[in-house]
């Protein structure tokens, strides 16, 4: 089983090179935060991997924190971006 | 033995629709449609990547903080891609089309 959990560390890690690619390069910042989005669930199931392998329950705890904080974020980026109106990127 | 074979095929699912996912966020050519793909990335990947860690945990407390951690995703996750679409959509408009008139709000 361990081995089946760090295949799925390194291959989620590659995925979230894919997503800061989207992250750097996308048009607006609509992209940008979709990208940062995708890669806070990412890091969660991450989170929780690393946990099981290392036999430490405590890191669910870290985790639950985690999607806390990026939801936060993601709400107030998404008001800021709202508030700009116009055609400004 | 055959707990490990059942959590690995839930596992794998999940990576596949990480996989997926990210691949139209990185080939789709609007907003809209990426936030689709990312919906589809944040929903059923964190689904059976939870789903095989709960199974190869068994049934105790842990077991039950990941189910809470897979109901929080559940919730904030499509309310926090409902915001960016609208955000954006908003952004977007002309000056004259009329926010109160429009059904899509």
């Amino acid at each position: 089983m361990v081995k089946i959990l760090v295949f799925s560390i390194i291959f989620l890690s590659l995925t979230i090179m894919g997503c800061i690619y989207r992250a750097i390069k996308g048009p607006s910042s609509a992209d940008r935060l979709i990208a940062i989005n995708v890669i806070g669930t990412k890091t969660i199931i991450l989170i929780l991997m690393v946990s099981f392998i290392l036999h430490e329950t405590y890191f669910v705890d870290v985790a639950l924190v985690y999607a806390l904080i990026s939801f936060i974020a993601s709400v107030v980026i998404s008001n800021y971006i709202e508030s700009l109106g116009g055609k400004s990127r | 033995m055959i707990k490990t074979i059942i959590a690995g095929i839930f596992i794998f699912g999940g990576l596949f629709f990480f996989m997926v996912g990210t691949l139209g966020i990185l080939r789709f050519p609007d907003v809209f449609t990426r936030i689709h793909s990312a919906a589809k990335c944040d929903t059923l990947g964190a689904l059976l990547s939870l789903m095989g860690l709960i199974i190869f945990n068994g049934f105790n407390w842990t077991a039950l903080k990941l189910i809470l951690v897979l109901i929080f995703i559940w919730i904030t996750n499509p309310t926090a891609t409902h915001l960016i679409g609208k955000a954006e959509y908003l952004r977007t408009l002309d000056e004259g089309a009329g926010i109160n008139k429009d059904e899509n709000i």
